[in-house]
């Protein structure tokens, strides 16, 4: 792989996509104050949980916070690259223009993955951060090193498999063709992940962990953040990450030989 | 000698087609069990085309010949036979392979529907690894032989049928593919427009001595850029040869209208031995068969004293709508 070839047209994704969108700027303004709002939202929807009891499996609300911050950080960088490339999927499929990709000295699926940005998410993408800095100062962490390692890890590993998810959802519209509600379920899933996975009972844990890993998405990387991660489980969930990522590339290009382009 | 660029044997394609009963019982047992067919939808078909050669695929809606565009350029995996299109296997889509295609879709486009064309053509020209000074020197160049300029610069959304195609074809040849798939290009353009589509193509043709397949439904396309028609009915073909010869073979027959100077003249020519179709006071319509036709014709002009003379061609879409309904034409 031509590496120069693809940080040069990976620039013209971002130049071409940014031009798109900023066509639209009232657009872009309501979901930046969406991005907000939602965020105020989730805040005080967990504070409210936390009003009668100070403890939700285990974790306080300063510790949940994290969590939220996690998950307003993935949330933001499905909004900016996974929602418009992959939802494209579908249509690319239904209405033939993937015929396009397919035939550009290209790999398809960095082309469809990676062609297309929404600015706004950025906004929530730095609203997480800014709400993890935050949880930091509150909670007394230390930023060493390894801490700092450990969290780029567990954090690249979430978005490897949240993106390998829905890549995987996305990419069985080429039998199915219509494929919105899988999507929408996936999203709803991610949801959860604001949630401590403690608080879960036993059955939903092994559920989050093993069927639908939301577990791995965003409860791993907020126990590194609070010191409370073992070995084993950040190990797990690189190995996890890297079957995931692996796999979805290996069903992309399994699904394309079914590919049967729509009729013109 | 002349190779040849596309090499076809024994090709077949086949798809799963689900039908449905009408109404809702129907569509309660479609959605539970649904019934799919294997359908052959190209049935064992061999050709070759050499390089610079423009050939016509001609067929009725559904005879497969978009199908076959899209195997020969690696969109489709064929069922069965071979494919070979400048050396590569077509469906396994190597870089070098797709360097040297291109595929235009009349009813469908690649340019980013916001923009204006010139961001698209310079995406385009990163994703062939062109550099920026060469990019700008072939979209000048392609833009010259499209004769189109503010309309680069103008949102893709904002352009009418016949720029955005014009639009289509630069950001389709910017990297200067040696092979065009072309899938009814001129689908829905008006007259000038088609007619400028046409002529570019013949040019660039020309200058490049591209392989040029193309598939329409205008005969006008046809008609004055292949010389070469493949006729495709029901997934086999039914016709491979010169355009010329199969509009002698479907068509033998000219239809002439003499004006005589008079009525007696015309009297006189209706009893000489031609074919006559009708007749109406001094004006009256033979049937000569294109081979004698000049001979004919002088025979005419030297016995009868005539005003005037009309060679009437049949209708070219008559002529070809034949070959859309029948299976086999031996020329």
């Amino acid at each position: 792989m031509n590496l120069r070839k693809y940080l040069k047209v990976y620039k013209k994704f971002l130049h071409t996509s940014l031009a798109s969108e900023l066509e639209y700027k009232t657009n872009i303004l309501v979901d930046l104050i969406t991005a907000i709002l939602s965020l105020v939202g989730s805040i005080f929807l967990l504070s409210i949980f936390f009003q009668n009891n100070g403890y939700i499996g285990g974790w306080k609300f300063e510790q949940a916070l994290i969590i939220q911050a996690i998950y307003t950080i993935l949330n933001g960088i499905t909004n900016t690259w996974f929602n418009p490339n992959l939802t494209e999927i579908v249509k690319h499929i239904r209405e033939g223009t993937l015929d396009f990709v397919l035939l550009k000295p290209i790999d398809s699926q960095f082309f469809i993955s990676l062609k297309k940005i929404n600015p706004s998410g950025f906004l929530e993408i730095m609203l997480g951060f800014l709400l993890l800095f935050f949880c930091i100062r509150i909670n007394q962490i230390n930023l060493n090193l390894s801490f700092l390692t450990l969290s780029f890890i567990t954090i690249s590993c979430s978005i490897c498999i949240l993106y390998s998810l829905w890549f995987f959802i996305s990419t069985t519209t080429i039998w199915f063709v219509k494929t919105w509600n899988a999507i929408e379920v996936l999203r709803s899933f991610l949801y959860i992940g604001r949630f401590p996975l403690s608080s879960f009972s036993f059955t939903l844990r092994i559920f989050f962990s093993v069927f639908i890993p939301i577990a791995f998405i965003t409860t791993i990387p907020s126990e590194v953040f609070l010191g409370l991660s073992v070995f084993w489980k950040i190990l797990l969930e690189i190995i996890v990450a890297t079957i995931f990522l692996i796999n979805s590339r290996k069903f992309w290009l399994f699904a394309l030989k079914f590919y049967s382009s729509a009729s013109s | 000698m002349v190779q040849n660029i596309i090499d076809v044997k024994n090709l077949s394609k086949s798809f799963d087609i689900s039908s449905k009963e009408p109404g809702l019982k129907g569509t309660i047992k479609h959605f539970f069990k649904r019934q799919t067919k294997s359908l052959k939808v190209i049935k064992d078909i061999s050709f070759e085309i050499k390089e610079g050669e423009i050939v016509g695929f001609l067929g009725a809606n559904g005879a497969g010949k978009t199908t076959i565009l899209k195997m020969l350029c690696g969109l489709i995996y064929p069922s069965e036979g071979s494919i070979l299109v400048s050396g590569y296997l077509p469906f396994r889509r190597k870089e070098n392979f797709l360097k040297n295609i291109t595929l235009i879709m009349g009813q469908k486009q690649q340019l980013i529907w916001d923009l204006p064309p010139i961001e698209s053509f310079y995406l385009n020209a990163s994703i062939y690894d062109l550099d920026k000074f060469e990019a700008k020197k072939r979209i000048k160049k392609l833009s010259e032989m499209l004769e189109i300029d503010e309309e680069l610069y103008i949102p893709v959304r904002k352009l009418s049928l016949g720029q955005r195609m014009k639009s289509e074809l630069l950001a389709a040849l910017i990297h200067e593919p040696n092979i065009l798939f072309l899938d009814e290009p001129t689908l829905g353009l008006d007259i000038n427009a088609q007619r400028n589509l046409r002529k570019f193509l013949q040019k660039y043709n020309k200058e490049t001595n591209a392989t040029i397949c193309l598939t329409s439904h205008y005969m006008k396309d046809i008609t004055s850029l292949c010389k070469r028609v493949i006729c495709v009915h029901e997934g086999a073909i039914s016709y491979d040869g010169k355009l010329d010869l199969l509009l002698k073979k479907l068509s033998p027959v000219k239809e002439i209208l003499i004006v005589c100077r008079s009525e007696e003249d015309a009297i006189k020519l209706e009893n000489s031995g031609f074919t006559v179709k009708n007749k109406i006071k001094n004006e009256i319509t033979i049937k000569i068969e294109n081979k004698s036709i000049t001979s004919s014709l002088k025979t005419i002009l030297n016995n009868f004293d005539i005003e005037d003379l009309f060679i009437n061609e049949p209708p070219i879409d008559e002529v070809i709508g034949k070959v859309l309904i029948k299976k086999d034409y031996d020329i």
